[in-house]
């Protein structure tokens, strides 16, 4: 099965290589495929995906080769002359045990990448994401850190109806905030996802996954980042009027220059509010507004 | 001409004239006909709605409309196109339909067709109004999450009271055609020769009547929740919002079966017909609907994989909604062997039936890429779910919705359609229906979330293609308009069979049948039998 996976997760890139370079303009936002991500996890998910996306490949050639011999062989037109038969039971057995059969094989990688993903046990680090309408707050749980995030102000201007500006002159127009958080890199970082008002869902297509942040709940999943950079999300789930303007930009930096960022931030950042109940600090942060 | 239209010969027409006739009449053709004209006028202001958004689509900044509006129109477009559209459509056909498949008279339950008909009008009056009013229409989707939904304004009791009476719309048409299937069934019309529009409507039926008290329920408790008090669906009141999407997608799971069972049945006449052949294992197709219609109850929750479940509710959930690859897979195989060794011939309605084999297999395909829970976690709210259900629902349902409308359109008028205009239809809408939809399963692989009005610039490139392919195919359901209405007022005389392979009781009636469909039953030996 492994073998399989790497296979197909190879053929995927030789697809995506030649596909990408089917537009002259080679333009990167002609975008065809997931992308890889920089966790073990997104990693999974992305050889899961091209292993599905290859069966139903194949499954289609075969269907729709069918298809499309039928068509041009029995026409009427050229003088085919229809059979009569309608039935066979071994034919109907073998087409239910076959997609079957498919269906196992994939169950089973999918299910190892299930219990990987809900093994939060172990972390090195938690934080506390919490959505509103329209911004994230993040709160470094065990090191007194908390930052609020929201749209930086030169997309927010833009965005705005009629603004008059080319959103291509704005940097990273709509993926970016006024306060990145930053994370170190090969950690396991636990996040502890909830909401104040309404359902959010927080999503950094990289780390391989997204989480509803739910008012009520708190929901937890992980993330092991395998290589510094800056990775840009967004809310995945409609949360109201500017559900489209709450990004999310995370700055993976080496364990010395997280706690460097930890140290300046907590002198800077205001004492932690009272976090027993998400739903608590919820009506907390709306009062204060 | 038929014994049975022969005898109709001797009864006149008991109904009023004018508009008395279609707000008294309790004729299945006539309710039919105001079915599937309401549904084409629904597919409009619908259609309308998702021009609107991919007009702001079109390229990255807000140019049109503001995210209220435009919240408010992908709520709209979706509560437009699924209970104004594509639900009444389905109804409009059976009500014509099944009781000339099955050699009745009439529906069992005229009386009830009639006010289940005229309820939609007044529904979507009540749902459309709100877009007049201050605050604007209902915003928060169509799946109508707590608490989100909570904070609509003026609009939220009249989306609650809509929603209540286009279900019981939706449940009083289902009871008709389950009373007339079992009871008004001509004698040696036994089950197993029944079309299978006619099987997959009951299974539809029984679904609409399990599902639809369900939604009804929620969307009660929703309105308590904000009138009366109630804490179901507020954490600080000890309530929980995930337990209203359990509730909704209970009803929502079936609802999408709801959607493109009766399309299996369509197809499974269509193909037949123009391929001279008998439809392929009869039988595994009546059970591979059932059992569809059965796993569609057990896989609901996997339209929230995200909400964070146990590891063993997320197991299941996967697995139940990957195996319905099976029983539908049995279904695509069962078309495929069916014009396998044939002899087609490709009028408009086979090139609509063939198109929707082929689609909506894609559609199927994306659909279990997305019932892989790991990989959901991914694919989950982005355009690739936006992508998959525009390809079950609009190359799937609608083009089935097409598809049986040429089918039977000669039956119903009378009169031959305009063929060549019909296969224009046909090319534009396939090819821009693809343009439109295609790009959005990249679109959401590269990260862009749906519901959203505006966009990073890494996503302009393909959502300026998606948008042209809905320009175009907006405008091209004109050509369906003009095909249809020129063939009511005339064309070639249609014969009674119409299709040279065209096989079943309705195709014995005249073209147009008449008024009381089989006012005598059929000749049993005019049954075919578990042919299609």
């Amino acid at each position: 099965m492994m073998s399989l996976i790497t296979r197909s997760g190879r053929m995927g890139v030789v697809l995506a290589s030649i596909l990408a370079m089917l537009p002259a303009m080679a333009n990167a936002s002609w975008e065809l495929n997931l992308p890889r991500g920089v966790t073990p996890y997104s990693n999974i998910v992305y050889n899961l995906h091209m292993l599905i996306l290859w069966v139903c490949v194949v499954t289609g050639i075969v269907v729709f080769g069918a298809i499309f011999l039928s068509i041009l062989k029995f026409r009427k037109s050229q003088g085919a002359v229809a059979a009569q038969w309608h039935e066979s039971t071994t034919v109907e057995v073998l087409w239910t045990i076959v997609p079957f059969a498919i269906l196992i094989a994939m169950a089973v990688p999918a299910t190892k990448a299930l219990i990987m993903m809900e093994d939060v046990g172990k972390s090195d680090l938690t934080i506390k994401v919490t959505g509103y309408q329209w911004r994230w707050r993040y709160e470094y749980l065990d090191r007194g850190v908390e930052v609020f995030a929201a749209l930086s102000q030169k997309s927010n201007v833009a965005r705005q109806l009629g603004s008059g500006i080319d959103p291509t002159t704005v940097e990273n127009y709509l993926l970016d905030v006024d306060n990145e958080i930053v994370l170190p890199v090969n950690k396991k970082i636990r996040f502890l996802t909830t909401a104040g008002d309404v359902i959010h869902s927080w999503w950094v297509p990289a780390l391989g996954w997204k989480r509803d942040a739910i008012p009520g709940y708190i929901n937890e999943s992980w993330a092991k980042i395998e290589k510094e950079g800056v990775y840009r999300g967004q809310c995945a789930l409609l949360c109201g009027k500017d559900h489209g303007f709450m990004p999310i930009v995370i700055r993976v930096v080496s364990e010395a220059e997280f706690d460097k960022w930890i140290a300046g931030h907590k002198q800077a950042a205001p004492p932690v509010a009272n976090s027993a109940s998400p739903v608590a600090t919820g009506s907390l942060l709306v009062q204060r507004q | 001409m038929s014994e049975a239209a022969a005898h109709h010969d001797d009864h006149g027409h008991h109904y009023n004239g004018g508009i008395s006739r279609w707000l008294t009449t309790t004729n299945h053709k006539d309710i039919g006909t105001m079915y599937l004209v309401f549904s084409l006028v629904m597919f409009f202001i619908g259609g309308a709605m998702a021009m609107i958004i991919r007009l702001e689509l079109f390229k990255p900044g807000l140019q049109f409309v503001d995210p209220q509006l435009f919240n408010s129109m992908t709520t709209l477009h979706a509560l437009v196109m699924i209970f104004g559209a594509v639900m009444p459509a389905w109804t409009g056909f059976a009500n014509w339909m099944i009781p000339m498949m099955i050699g009745a008279p009439d529906m069992a339950l005229p009386r009830l067709n009639n006010w289940s008909f005229w309820i939609l009008p007044f529904a979507f009056t009540l749902l459309l109004s709100t877009l007049f009013m201050p605050g604007g229409g209902p915003a928060g989707g169509w799946t109508m999450l707590p608490p989100l939904v909570l904070q609509t304004g003026m609009a939220f009791p009249f989306l609650i009271f809509a929603v209540h009476f286009l279900g019981a719309s939706s449940i009083a048409g289902a009871i008709n055609v389950v009373a007339t299937v079992f009871n008004l069934r001509a004698p040696g019309m036994t089950l197993m020769k029944l079309p299978l529009f006619v099987w997959t409507w009951i299974i539809t039926a029984f679904l609409l009547i399990a599902s639809m008290p369900v939604l009804a329920g929620a969307v009660t408790m929703l309105l308590t929740d904000k009138y009366f008090g109630t804490s179901f669906f507020s954490a600080a009141g000890g309530g929980d919002p995930v337990l209203f999407q359990h509730i909704f997608w209970f009803f929502g799971h079936p609802e999408v079966y709801i959607l493109i069972l009766p399309a299996f049945g369509i197809v499974s006449a269509i193909i037949p017909t123009f391929a001279r052949k008998p439809l392929f294992g009869y039988s595994s197709m009546v059970y591979a609907a059932g059992a569809i219609a059965f796993l569609s109850f057990i896989v609901w929750a996997h339209h929230m994989f995200t909400v964070g479940m146990p590891l063993a509710g997320e197991l299941f959930f996967m697995y139940a909604t990957v195996l319905i690859a099976v029983p539908t897979g049995v279904k695509v195989f069962n078309w495929v062997a069916t014009m396998w060794q044939s002899s087609m011939t490709f009028e408009t309605p086979m090139l609509f039936a063939i198109a929707f084999v082929v689609l909506f297999t894609i559609g199927g395909f994306s659909g279990l890429m997305l019932g892989v829970t790991p990989v959901d976690f991914q694919y989950h709210d982005t355009y690739f779910v936006v992508a998959h259900f525009h390809y079950v629902l609009v190359t799937g349902a609608v083009f089935a919705l097409m598809a049986g409308t040429y089918f039977w359109l000669p039956k119903w008028t009378g009169h031959m359609y305009d063929e060549t205009l019909g296969k224009w239809h046909f090319w534009i809408s396939t090819i821009s229906v693809n343009v439109l939809f295609f790009p959005q399963h990249f679109l959401g692989l590269a990260g862009m979330p749906r519901r959203i009005p505006d966009y990073a610039v890494q996503f302009a490139d393909w959502n300026m293609v998606s948008s042209i392919g809905g320009f175009v195919f907006g405008l091209s359901q004109f050509m369906f308009v003009i095909v249809i209405v020129k063939c009511v007022r005339g064309g070639a005389k249609a014969t009674d069979r119409v299709w040279e392979g065209a096989r079943g009781l309705e195709w014995t009636l005249s073209s147009p049948p008449p008024y009381h469909s089989f006012a005598t039953p059929p000749e049993p030996a005019t049954i075919d039998g578990g042919y299609r």
